[in-house]
């Protein structure tokens, strides 16, 4: 059938089959997993490092505004930041704010960004806690905001406020809840040790969800090679009593852990290019999401922890922790025995979307999902770049559909109308395209940079329009009062000419200063 | 051989008529290029062209009066805009105009500004609030980095800041590439 010209309507009934059976996307890529190393210990909290470091900008949106000085004291989960329409940032412990000021965080820049400092008091004091009584009665809106207060955000990597993308599916009528659980990129295990370890509790935030969406179907998506998670997931789903909540096992290929392919191998169905998947009647979230959302709700918690991957071949003893928002990366590879002799970089996420970092006091984010640290036989030599060979190997590959090596030229010539054309804003970085370019081209690197571009330009063009209408408006105001003021002296001389009525309007000036004084007080002659 | 001669000349008179038509009929008020040139302009109105605005300048160039490497705030990328627009050569900038500088916005010093609205009548863009003996000060977000309300200040209390991108506004930088046959430089 041709999935292309069929009507939206009908679309959305065949999205509610999600699940039923599984399908294809374009491209991709077989990888070695390499997540077995960081999965045979249990997940652990670290011991309480010295200081935490809270970034301000742990959300999509803008810097969060700090609500808390040097010197102040805060309480454990109390609300330290605000960032309006995005989410807050609240406090991992309780202690002493050391400083707000800029340190090294997790962004691709590598600048520093503003983070309040925290110095633990040892005494784990919460605030008072308030989550929402009886959730299975609660109206939508109110777990919405209870969501939003606790300053919820995609914990699959993307951090687009969750408070929000409920409303919005709220507002369009959701059919199924897909929650992400095929994190499908080499070395990450952090969602895999999640849903093994806490199967109630993420089943727990797929109602509460269901419940805010006025979704009728949960589908959780785990991949074939994950084991014993079926297993759990679906025990806890029985134990809850909870109808209509079905784990699906999809094969793994990367990147079938991406929103839009995720949905089309849940459905055959293409999220629409520039559209979303509440377009399908669908909203998908991560998996860790929905468990923050079971403390958010069911318990009043806000988000200031997250299970974090720590693996490579630069740690001794990789593994998974639930670590503190704030708390620094090198406190963490600590706990895992410190780094192997050949380390050689850094990096955040995994081995294909992630970024390389240039130094262990960054802090762990909402974001952080793994730490990986590879070694100099990791990292081989980098290849020459060569010229494109015209291939077509990267457009095999590519998930999107997209003509990487197309866009690759438009970008470096600067054809940006083309390159709009092509759909570079469709194209979701996965690396793929990288990783089988026989000419070591860096087509990612150049796609960043494209979409940068473009987003300057759309900004450049924004800031022009805005100065031509203002210099419009001004020079049309400047040619009004000067047609007035023009007006105005030839009416004055006209009056001078006319003789006739001169006595009257003598006498009527006459009579107006004198009402002037007696009324003031005051002669002309003082004021 | 009568027949074809007429037969051309009709279909002559015809399509000449019919142009004629059209030509008053379809008429463009305005010189569309001047309207196309403009939209390329960066529109800061600083007159450092020579013209007084952006529009001036626009009107010059296509009159031929003006080249097309006369605007900074435009950089090399504008230059490049209006030599494919008008089939030009694309030149680097007349140094007589200025200087490639990255973006800037002027700050009024609040403490030294004594209120004498010579500023505010000089923007062009209206971005600077205030009124007679009272404090000025300017909209960062409307402010082009003219400079234009410069020179007018008694008591030179405007500075120029340059724009720094902040964590926000961080752009992946352009890879370096090798050259490559295909690829015009």
């Amino acid at each position: 059938m041709n999935k292309t010209a069929m009507t939206l309507a009908s679309q959305v009934e065949l999205a509610r089959e999600a699940g039923r059976h599984t399908h294809h996307f374009h491209g991709g890529l077989h990888l070695r997993h390499n997540k077995k190393i960081s999965c045979r210990d249990p997940v652990v909290r670290p011991a309480l490092p010295e200081l935490l470091i809270v970034p301000l900008l742990q959300h999509a949106g803008d810097i969060a505004e700090p609500f808390v000085s040097a010197g102040e004291k805060v309480l454990k989960g109390q609300r330290i930041g605000q960032c309006q329409p995005s989410a807050a940032v609240h406090s991992p412990v309780s202690g002493t704010v050391e400083a707000v000021e800029n340190r090294p965080m997790s962004h691709p820049s590598g600048q520093p960004g503003p983070c309040v400092v925290i110095r633990p008091d040892g005494n784990e004091q919460w605030v008072e806690l308030e989550p929402v009584s009886d959730w299975e009665n609660a109206s939508p809106e109110t777990l919405i905001a209870k969501i939003q207060d606790c300053g919820l955000v995609g914990l699959g990597g993307a951090v687009f406020p969750t408070h929000a993308k409920t409303r919005d599916g709220r507002d369009r009528q959701i059919h199924t809840l897909i929650l992400n659980g095929s994190e499908c990129e080499p070395y990450i295990s952090c969602d895999e040790m999640l849903m093994r370890e806490q199967p109630d509790k993420i089943i727990l935030g797929a109602r509460v969800l269901r419940r805010a969406l006025g979704a009728e179907r949960v589908v959780i998506a785990i991949e074939d090679q994950m084991g014993a998670v079926q297993k759990a997931l679906t025990r806890a789903a029985k134990l809850a009593g909870s109808k209509n909540i079905s784990v699906v096992k999809v094969m793994t290929i990367y990147p079938e852990g991406g929103e839009r392919q995720l949905i089309q191998v849940l459905t055959g169905l293409e999220v629409p290019a520039g559209g979303r998947p509440s377009d399908l009647g669908m909203v998908c979230q991560n998996v860790a999401t929905a468990a923050a959302v079971a403390d958010a709700v069911v318990e009043g918690k806000p988000l200031i922890e997250r299970y974090i991957t720590v693996t490579g071949n630069g740690i001794s003893q990789p593994r998974n922790f639930q670590a503190l928002v704030g708390t620094p990366f090198s406190h963490l590879v600590a706990a895992c025995g410190d780094y192997t002799d050949d380390v050689a970089r850094l990096v955040v996420g995994g081995p294909m979307m992630g970024y390389p970092i240039a130094t262990d006091d960054t802090p762990v984010v909402k974001a952080s999902n793994c730490l990986l640290a590879l070694t100099h036989r990791d990292i081989a030599d980098p290849q020459p770049e060569m010229p494109c060979i015209r291939c077509g190997e990267c457009a095999r590959v590519c998930p999107a559909t997209l003509l990487p090596q197309q866009l690759h030229l438009q970008i470096k010539t600067g054809l940006w109308d083309q390159v709009q054309e092509y759909g570079l804003s469709a194209c979701i970085e996965c690396g793929c395209c990288d990783y089988v370019c026989p000419s070591h081209i860096p087509l990612v690197e150049w796609f960043r940079y494209g979409k940068g571009e473009q987003r300057k330009r759309a900004l450049e063009s924004e800031a022009t329009e805005l100065a031509r209408k203002r210099f419009e408006d001004r020079e049309a105001r400047l040619l009004r009062f000067k047609q007035e003021r023009a007006e105005k002296m030839t009416r004055r001389k006209q009056l001078l000419k006319d003789k006739a009525g001169r006595g009257d309007r003598i006498r009527d000036a006459i009579a107006r200063a004198e009402n002037r004084v007696t009324r003031t007080g005051e002669t002309p002659d003082d004021a | 051989m009568l027949i074809p001669i007429l037969v051309l000349m009709t279909l002559g008179i015809v399509f000449g008529l019919g142009l004629g038509w059209a030509a008053i009929r379809f008429r463009v008020q305005s010189d569309p290029v001047i309207e196309r040139i403009d939209a390329l302009l960066p529109q800061t109105q600083c007159g450092q062209c020579g013209y007084p605005g952006c529009r001036p300048y626009a009107e010059a160039i296509s009159r031929e009066e003006a080249d097309i490497n006369q605007c900074p705030p435009g950089g090399d990328a504008g230059i490049r805009a209006l030599a494919d627009l008008l089939g030009r050569e694309a030149k680097p900038l007349n140094p007589e105009n200025g200087e490639l500088t990255p973006k800037t916005v002027v700050v009024i010093d609040e403490q030294r500004c004594i209120g004498c609205t010579l500023c505010i009548q000089a923007c062009p863009v209206d971005a600077i609030v205030g009124a007679t003996k009272l404090m000025h000060t300017v909209i960062a977000s409307e402010c082009t980095g003219c400079d234009l309300c410069l020179p007018p200040c008694p008591v030179d209390c405007i500075d120029v800041i340059e724009v720094k991108p902040g964590i926000l506004r961080w752009r992946s930088p352009r890879p370096h590439g090798v050259q490559d046959p295909a690829v015009p430089q």
